[in-house]
């Protein structure tokens, strides 16, 4: 199965709200072995003038790759998750995420680049609240490894 | 604290050694939902070609970024944050060590600002990520607001 060309410029609609816990904030900062305070300790969170824990600056991932799964797991889409490898990735923070947050991710297939037997992708999550305030955006480049690579 | 004027383009702002093993890739599949197999078994990794095991790219990426963080006194002061993958970092599994104890792979990581704005009071800092003497992550840089 190949890459479906007319991927670009689709998007997909926000799913159900992400709602960010304090203990998600912990157990994601342990996992990349940040120390800093304000992932843990809302008193160090509130010093820095955030109203809650403040989740690390890649948090953003797990919101924008349940966001990219529409996309990977779209039969349309021709993509074999098991040929993905991950090339490059951004993120733009409108402001920063903290605990309490409600976050909807609308995704966007920005470019598809036919890559020998395979294609270079690039998606682009929108994140807001669910009140509608812009909170990151995430861009992302995935490359779908054709048969032969 | 840092006085934004004292900054110039070049200066250093440290550096780190991050070590990961097997069961750091576990921590990372479950705290940020990715499950590839290919960061936590070892067979299907070497059946789709690769060396054996490798760490999530979003994994080092998240570790990198702490020099930054904890340079800026703040991690909220990362207004932006991007870089490209394109080595990948093996995590080997040697004999007789338990997964969980093992020292695992070193992964070097230094930082300097690159660029500086005075009207928009930012700094990018250009991070230096390497296994091995080999740069795993290319055009790292976190823009740092003041």
């Amino acid at each position: 199965m190949s890459i479906n060309p007319e991927l670009a410029g689709r998007s997909y609609p926000a799913q159900d709200p992400y709602v960010v816990g304090r203990e998600k904030i912990r157990e994601f900062a342990a996992a990349v072995k940040a120390t800093h305070r304000a992932h843990y300790d809302v008193a160090a969170a509130a010093e820095l003038g955030h109203a809650d824990l403040l989740a690390p600056p890649t948090f953003a991932i797990i919101v924008a790759q349940r966001a990219d799964a529409q996309l990977i797991n779209d039969p349309s889409s021709g993509i074999d998750f098991s040929r993905v490898v991950h090339a490059d990735q951004r993120f733009t923070h409108h402001r920063p995420i903290i605990a309490g947050d409600e976050l909807l991710a609308e995704l966007h297939v920005d470019t598809v680049r036919a890559m020998g037997g395979g294609a270079m992708i690039s998606t682009r999550a929108e994140i807001t609240t669910t009140s509608g305030d812009k909170v990151a955006t995430t861009i992302s480049s995935i490359l779908v490894r054709g048969e032969d690579q | 604290m840092i006085e934004y004027a004292t900054l110039e383009k070049g200066m250093d702002i440290g550096s780190t050694t991050i070590h990961v093993n097997r069961a750091d890739l576990v921590r990372y599949a479950g705290a940020s939902g990715d499950f590839n197999p290919i960061h936590w078994n070892e067979r299907f990794a070497t059946e789709v070609g690769l060396p054996g095991v490798i760490a999530h790219g979003m994994f080092t990426m998240g570790a990198a970024v702490q020099l930054v963080s904890n340079w800026a006194g703040n991690p909220g002061a990362v207004i932006d944050y991007q870089t490209r993958f394109t080595k990948p970092v093996p995590v080997a599994d040697p004999a007789g060590s338990n997964p969980s104890e093992h020292e695992g792979t070193a992964v070097e990581i230094s930082g300097a600002i690159g660029a500086l704005d005075a009207d928009a009071r930012t700094a990018r800092v250009d991070l230096t990520v390497t296994f091995e003497g080999t740069k795993v992550l290319v055009k790292a840089q976190a823009l740092v607001q003041f």
